[in-house]
């Protein structure tokens, strides 16, 4: 018995000697992204979440226009340059010359990019009959959830570097909307080819695009490879390979990243972050994110529809400690509906101080005693919230402190989006991340009377003199104009109070210190176009 | 014999019927709409959202959605998860490989160690060692695998730096996948270094994994050994002057065995749920994340084809084992 043991005991050990941990830099410019999770796919017009992003748009693919990096300043990718017409509904784009496709295993591409490529991409998302709008079971919820089949009335090749956009309605956001990521542009020529074959989801699978990285191999939950694409129009990526090691768990990702296993991790551990700031090895980025968490009243009940008692909410709760306790630290203040990283925000606007005594005078004029009511908080963890239960509880007891008894609700999440949606709350606390740095994302999208109909406003506000200046910004491509506009939207909604804007919260990326120029992006992603590894 | 084997195979017909009922009905009872999850704050028009509805034939009275489900079934096709839109069959054999390698070496590594201790704690009851084996089996028997396994990735990852962090492999290793099983693969592969780097990358899960069915193991076989070494026949082997090695090893062993190979069966199940945790913690591409993941996002294709062919594997390793328990103990074959 004892010899077993003991063999078991010299195998395990002689096991362990075989080498020590995983080593990096062995090979020459290989750097290792420790992602979250797994892709739902690499065709990023499919799909929605940033994870997928990660993985597709931002490594594979191009856009005619695309924010720089780690801005959300618009500039050329595909297209060189564009002009818009004088009544905002034609947007002509002079395409790129010279520009290759991934050669893959799949596919070798026999043109470079042009108008085709183009035409192909949207209209595959835009067209019902388009031979490959049904493949792989697509529903084109982001091209869908930004407006693109109504702002969209036709699409033409002008020749082959040169197409227009012809719009229905003059709609400001929409070059920004074209720098999103479901504005990828694909390979026609390899959609040709594959369904040629008979297999046309393999344009989804095996993804052929134009970016700085090409996809080598996919391993669901463990690996994703890429290599740098030698003939990338703006110049060779300086790292050669990409690597995304997928890996759930934070604290896992953390030890990986101190032993050396990877370079970048996304989404630290708030406990974890005053161990990085001291670690030698490691800088911790940190960049206000381009979100904000709010607290909405439903403004159709009574009495929110009062704004006297809107005001006076707002005047009762403490932000300062909210940032305190559930941000820890890793957040700010919000005064306005945007983040002060989107054009536009209005700085000159004075936020609620935090005064329970007048809160409660503005009730009683306001004639309301007594009041019970509930505050709905969300059951996931978002980054505008870290821990939505704490902000609830936080808040139920700043507002009992005024004589205001609320009940705290949650649902299961889907059950929670659907159910406030349909305004069954009093007030709910939910946020929002911003898809293409303009302001119009935030104010028409969760704010306008549209949004209020659909539920997306979940205050259910429409008031007429703020809709008008955001319709009125939608329809001006002056950016002096629109600034204005939004700026004066912004007096009116403090003023009527629809939500209290709580917090925007502050994002943190680890990166080892070999890792050079990595810049923290405001969308949430991850793009290692021109990051650098030191030698 | 034949009889038994026939007998255990037509009960599979009733359970596996049952378990594509259950499949079907858990994921849909709890709520949660897989639309609503799908787009998020983002929201989604109500005719939109009935047409993905009606698009995914979710918008069918429930009964027949389960009749479409069952009749696909019975045609090998799981259908296509909700979210990638790709073959369920196809991500699940893509995956099951990886949970299949980590749940033999973990229940490799509880037998080889618990089978043992078990037999040396009974063998010397009451000894300092006994209680060592015990208490110390307790302990891992108690001890949390989430919170278990980040501990051992800080001592043996973070301060010693003997084993690799998580992971199946190392990345500057690429080896096509072959069999799905990466021991095999990097052998097949040849490359040198890349075995290793799969062994050292397998320690740790195996570890974790492997803790709980250890102390099942050793503590079954300790009480199944008492058990038999106080039986008249043990004594009389004794008696007759048989060597002590013969007497444990030949006649109290085999006996010993039958409770601990019902055991070992039921740990498949223990082992399937502890790679959930497992497989997070040591990122492992496995079915039991996979499978989570599919729960929270109510990919309802997924969960129940999921849940189908874990809930397939798990009776037909535990008809195995009936099997065996028929070839150990005689009494059973000859009863049916």
């Amino acid at each position: 018995m004892k010899r077993i043991l003991l063999g078991t005991a010299c195998a395990l050990a002689t096991v362990l000697m075989l080498g020590t941990g995983a080593s990096t830099g062995a090979e020459a410019k290989t750097l290792v992204f420790c992602s979250e999770g797994s892709p739902e796919g690499f065709n990023p017009s499919l799909y929605t979440a940033g994870t997928t992003f990660d993985a597709s748009s931002r490594q594979i693919f191009n856009r005619l226009v695309e924010f720089e990096r780690g801005t959300t300043k618009i500039v050329p990718a595909l297209a060189e340059s564009w002009e818009v017409s004088s009544d905002g509904l034609e947007y002509t784009f002079h395409l790129r010359r010279g520009v290759k496709f991934h050669t893959t295993k799949n596919f070798t591409p026999t043109r470079d990019f042009n108008a085709d490529d183009v035409l192909f991409s949207f209209e595959r998302q835009r067209d019902p009959n388009h031979p490959y709008h049904k493949v792989s079971g697509a529903q084109y919820e982001y091209f869908v959830s930004m407006d693109m089949p109504n702002i969209i009335k036709k699409i033409e090749k002008v020749d082959d570097y040169t197409v227009k956009f012809i719009l229905n309605v003059p709609e400001a956001p929409f070059i920004a909307n074209l720098a999103m990521d479901f504005a990828s542009i694909m390979s026609a020529e390899y959609a040709d080819r594959m369904r040629a074959a008979g297999t046309p989801e393999k344009v989804d699978l095996s993804p052929v695009g134009t970016g700085p990285f090409q996809l080598v191999a996919y391993q669901k939950d463990a690996v994703i490879r890429y290599k740098a694409h030698p003939d990338y129009w703006a110049g060779k990526a300086p790292i050669d390979t990409l690597i995304f090691a997928i890996t759930p768990d934070p604290s896992v990702r953390y030890q990986k990243l101190k032993a050396g296993e990877c370079h970048v991790m996304p989404y630290p551990n708030p406990a974890d972050l005053e161990a990085m700031r001291k670690d030698p090895d490691i800088n911790l980025l940190q960049q206000e994110g381009l979100n904000v968490g709010y607290l909405a009243f439903n403004t159709e009940k009574k009495p929110f529809d009062d704004k006297r008692v809107r005001q006076a909410l707002n005047m009762a709760v403490n932000k300062q400690a909210i940032i305190d306790v559930v941000f820890q630290g890793a957040g700010t203040v919000a005064k306005n509906p945007i983040p002060p990283t989107i054009w536009s925000y209005n700085d000159e606007v004075k936020d609620y101080p935090y005064d329970p005594a007048r809160a409660k005078a503005l009730l009683a004029e306001a004639g309301v005693t007594n009041l019970k009511t509930n505050i709905w908080a969300m059951p996931v963890q978002r980054p505008y919230n870290p821990n939505a239960r704490r902000m609830a509880e936080l808040i139920q007891a700043d507002w009992a402190k005024v004589g205001v008894e609320a009940e705290i609700v949650t649902y299961e999440w889907g059950e929670y989006l659907k159910r406030s949606k349909l305004g069954e709350h009093d007030t709910v606390l939910l946020g929002w991340t911003g898809d293409n740095g303009d302001p119009d994302n935030f104010l028409f999208v969760l704010l306008g009377c549209e949004a209020a109909k659909n539920g997306a406003n979940r205050a259910r506000w429409c008031y007429k003199p703020f809709n008008d200046l955001l319709v009125q910004a939608k329809r001006t491509a002056d950016v002096a104009e629109r600034t204005r506009l939004y700026k004066q939207a912004q007096v009116i909604f403090k003023e009527e109070a629809p939500w209290i804007t709580i917090a925007h919260s502050i994002v943190f990326k680890p990166v080892r210190k070999e890792v050079i120029d990595f810049r923290i992006d405001p969308f949430g992603g991850h793009v290692f176009y021109g990051v650098d590894l030191k030698e | 014999m034949i009889r038994f084997i026939f007998h255990r195979l037509l009960l599979l017909i009733p359970t596996f019927f049952g378990v594509t009922l259950l499949a079907f009905i858990f994921i849909r009872l709890i709520p949660g709409d897989p639309v609503e999850i799908l787009v998020g704050e983002r929201g989604i028009s109500p005719e939109r959202h009935a047409q993905i509805l009606h698009d995914l034939g979710l918008d069918r009275p429930l009964w027949e959605q389960y009749v479409v489900f069952f009749q696909n079934v019975l045609h090998g096709d799981l259908g296509r998860s909700l979210v990638t839109r790709t073959p369920v069959l196809d991500e699940f054999l893509t995956l099951f490989p990886a949970t299949v390698e980590l749940s033999l070496c973990a229940i490799t590594f509880a037998l080889v160690i618990g089978l043992p201790v078990g037999i040396l704690a009974a063998i010397r009851r009451g000894t300092v060692l006994d209680h060592t084996v015990m208490g110390i089996t307790l302990t891992g028997y108690s001890m949390p695998i989430f919170w278990w396994g980040l501990l051992l990735i800080i001592l043996f990852s973070g301060i010693l730096g003997w084993t690799p962090v998580s992971g199946r492999i190392s990345f500057l290793y690429f080896v096509e996948p072959v069999t799905g099983f990466m021991l095999v693969d990097t052998w097949l592969s040849g490359e040198k270094g890349a075995f290793a780097s799969a062994v050292r990358h397998l320690i740790l899960p195996t570890i974790v994994l492997g803790t709980i069915p250890l102390a099942v193991i050793a503590r079954q076989t300790r009480s199944a050994m008492l058990e038999v070494l106080s039986e008249d026949y043990v004594r009389t082997a004794r008696a007759k002057g048989l060597p002590p090695a013969r007497v444990i090893g030949l006649h109290a062993l085999r006996n010993a065995l039958i409770p601990v190979v019902t055991t070992i069966g039921l740990q498949v199940g223990v082992l399937l749920a502890g790679a959930i945790l497992t497989e997070t913690i040591f990122s492992w591409p496995g079915v039991g994340k996979w499978l989570v993941d599919s729960i929270f996002r109510r990919d309802y294709p997924s969960v129940q084809g999921g849940l189908l062919l874990i809930a397939t594997v798990v009776m037909v390793v535990n008809l195995i084992v009936d099997l065996l328990y028929g070839l150990i103990n005689p009494r059973i074959r000859h009863a049916r």
